[in-house]
């Protein structure tokens, strides 16, 4: 039975935990398909979402989650240039804690600064993203996405594609998807693999095509700017051509292969135009709206655990 | 006036003497040591505990003048005193930069009217610590300095750095410099790896100090001059040091007890505490490193005590302060090692007090007729668990918070003088 206090990362989730997660949230994809997307569990409470980095996506994403299930919810972005950054992070959270919030979904620019406000507040609080660290409910919506497709979340041969170093998205997935036995790959330039990443249990290949050849899911995470002015890499034009996802790369891997991003893309950079809208391979809107479900999912744990001990 | 310390487990660097002795001091001085069955006369019974020169530190940030709130020379005397640190050598790296004889002047008369111990002071290498400009060196030693530094900040143009030394060779001037390799080490908190890879911190490779260090260690060799390597880390850091000795280059190196003690996996769940600059590395370099202590491949000990207050470490790991106190578990995060059999209580003293004393040119670190009455008494195994509100720091930032360690200072001498205990 999921018994923790919070949702800091996939660290500390156990493959029980996991699918315990996913079942639920396919009972909430099958709630908003409906005319009345209402529940009732968290009427009475209220959700924070405490953003330090901006997002619109993600924070929409659990503004109507929390919404649906019936939360008081209310945004904040707080940008950190506006103010100083440390008064900002622990002050806020002290401040907000006093108002009583019951769920604090928190993003932040440094790695471990949500462990670090979780540490100093009474309520139950969710990672929606921290520095290089994790993005636990991304990996659960990429999970959710992949097991509806395939139909099982084990045993399949999955590539992670990208800025694997500066990507919390590819560190939560893989903890994610290596927790339930898959085989993941990582295909990234040598500047953007993180040092150690054999360690993680990934196989690690700095070419694409040899990365490709057998998988079931291709995950694209995009690249971000600062990785070019950053010579990371050479430019935009030179990835697109090593690593960028296209219809001749696409075939390399499983006839019936998904394509899957996080998103926002960066069309003609990672992933081409024709096969980001190829409704028959693309997977990427539908991770969108597994995103909702998997939030409300959460959420829903969370909040039925207001007693459980600190991790 | 007389005092005799009698009945102690007396610990001589200058010979590795370990066993039964007594000291008779007279004013401020030793007058005698007695090796073997204590006299019958009258005077403090050490009870067996051990009775050694006092701890030489010659890496301690304190923060005067600009600082006081994280540490003035007033505490870090105190927190000195109960650590049985009895010289410690404050860093330059203050607001105003120690590059001004009268700065230098200032500080050592604050030090010295406010600081129970003794405190001695190394200046600025380069003007304002900016890696540019030559400092005033002969002006600064005149004032008192005992040697040149930059602090924890790096010169970063070599053509610079080899101007230094040059003109320091031609006064004798020792150059202590840190050794990181700046473009490498620029906005990391922690060291390439695994762990930092898992905890997403950016990180800077090991071998950033090896670089550094032999590029120093080469314009040591054009230049001729004393050099000492403030903080070493990294087992690579070890052939080149070894490389320049052989090579007849007078070159020392220093390596921290939070170095000897404490690994990246000690950084956990980005406990900020172990934020330290450099950054805590692998365990086989904290290997090499209590290794290289115990050989002697690496000369010194020191504790590169740095005071960081509350508000600067209760942040994001990148963001938090680097630093962390050290004058008062100094000796106990020492006793680990010997504890653990990988050092001998001599070699420690000839490690954190003998050579480091030796190497300034500092009185001190010897248990000799005319050398000061700089003492600590201590047992080594006494246990205990360490609060750190108890530190008598300003700052209360280390890495040992409610760890176990084992050993407790039961008394510290300056000059003859009782400093701490009772």
């Amino acid at each position: 039975m999921f018994a923790h206090r919070h949702l800091l990362g996939i660290a500390p989730l156990s493959p029980q935990d996991i699918t315990e997660i996913l079942d639920l949230s396919d009972s909430y994809v099958d709630l908003n398909r409906q005319g009345a997307k209402h529940s009732d569990v968290l009427n009475g409470r209220t959700q924070i979402n405490l953003f330090f980095e901006s997002s619109t996506r993600t924070m929409a994403s659990f503004e109507i989650a929390g919404k649906r299930l019936g939360a008081d919810v209310m945004n904040m972005n707080v940008l950190a240039s506006s103010m100083n950054k440390g008064e900002t992070l622990i002050d806020t959270a002290v401040t907000l804690n006093a108002m009583h919030p019951d769920l604090l979904v928190v993003r932040h620019q440094n790695s471990g600064a949500v462990d670090l406000l979780a540490q100093k507040v009474n309520c139950a609080v969710l990672n929606a993203g921290d520095g290089r660290h994790e993005h636990p409910t991304q990996a659960l919506l990429d999970a959710l996405t992949i097991r509806r497709h395939k139909g099982r979340l084990q045993r399949l041969t999955i590539a992670i594609c990208g800025d694997i170093a500066n990507s919390r998205v590819a560190r939560s997935n893989m903890l994610c998807l290596g927790k339930m036995e898959n085989r993941v790959r990582v295909i990234a330039p040598p500047t953007l693999l993180p040092s150690g990443v054999d360690r993680f249990g990934v196989e690690v290949f700095t070419d694409m095509e040899q990365g490709l050849e057998g998988c079931d899911v291709v995950m694209m995470l995009r690249i971000q700017n600062e990785r070019l002015t950053g010579g990371a890499i050479p430019s935009t034009r030179e990835y697109y051509h090593r690593y960028g996802l296209t219809r001749e790369k696409l075939a390399i891997a499983k006839p019936d292969a998904i394509v899957m991003h996080p998103g926002p893309m960066n069309r003609g950079v990672e992933i081409d135009a024709e096969i980001a809208d190829d409704v028959e391979r693309s997977v990427i809107q539908e991770q969108v709206e597994m995103g909702v479900a998997v939030r409300m999912a959460v959420l829903d744990k969370l909040a039925r655990n207001p007693e459980v001990a600190d991790e | 006036m007389t005092l005799h310390l009698l009945n102690a487990r007396l610990i001589d660097p200058a010979d590795g003497y370990d066993g039964p002795g007594a000291l008779r001091i007279e004013g401020s001085e030793i007058a005698e040591v007695i090796r073997g069955t204590s006299p019958s006369v009258s005077g403090i019974d050490c009870e067996g505990r051990v009775l050694a020169p006092g701890l030489v530190d010659v890496r301690v940030f304190v923060g005067e003048p600009g600082a006081r709130h994280r540490e003035s020379f007033r505490t870090a005397g105190e927190a000195a005193a109960a650590g049985g640190v009895t010289t410690f050598v404050a860093q330059p790296n203050t607001s105003p930069v120690l590059d001004d004889p009268a700065l230098v002047e200032f500080a050592l008369s604050r030090a010295r009217e406010e600081a129970r111990v003794n405190v001695h002071v190394m200046a600025a290498l380069t003007k304002g610590l900016e890696g540019r400009e030559l400092s005033e060196q002969q002006l600064l030693l005149d004032a008192g300095a005992v040697a040149l530094t930059d602090g924890d900040h790096v010169v970063a143009e070599a053509k610079v750095l080899g101007t230094v030394m040059a003109y320091a060779k031609g006064l004798g001037a020792l150059i202590a410099h840190a050794t990181q390799e700046p473009s490498l080490s620029r906005g990391a908190s922690a060291t390439t790896g695994e762990m930092a890879s898992r905890l997403g911190l950016p990180a800077a490779p090991a071998i950033a100090e090896r670089m550094a260090l032999e590029r120093d260690l080469a314009l040591v060799e054009a230049t001729g001059c004393r050099y000492h390597a403030a903080q070493i880390s990294t087992a690579g850091a070890l052939p080149p040091l070894a490389r320049a000795r052989d090579a007849g280059l007078d070159v020392t190196a220093a390596t921290s007890i939070h170095h000897l003690t404490l690994n990246e996996f000690d950084i956990a769940e980005y406990a900020t505490f172990f934020k330290l600059t450099p950054p805590l590395r692998a365990e086989q370099d904290r290997l090499a490193m209590v290794e290289a202590i115990a050989s002697g491949a690496i000369d010194i000990i020191c504790s590169s005590h740095d005071p960081q207050d509350e508000e600067a470490k209760r942040l994001p790991f990148e963001e938090a302060a680097a630093g962390a106190v050290g004058l008062e578990t100094f000796l106990p995060a020492c006793l680990r090692l010997v504890h653990e059999g990988r050092l001998s209580l001599t070699t420690l003293f000839q490690r954190a007090s003998h050579a480091p004393a030796q190497r300034l040119g500092l009185p001190g670190g010897r248990l000799a007729p005319g050398a000061p009455a700089d003492l600590v008494l201590f047992d080594p195994d006494a246990p205990f668990v360490l609060n750190r509100e108890s530190l008598r720091s300003m700052s209360k930032n280390t890495p040992f918070d409610r760890q176990r360690l084992q050993g407790r200072v039961m008394g510290t001498w300056v000059g003859g003088e009782r400093v701490f205990g009772d």
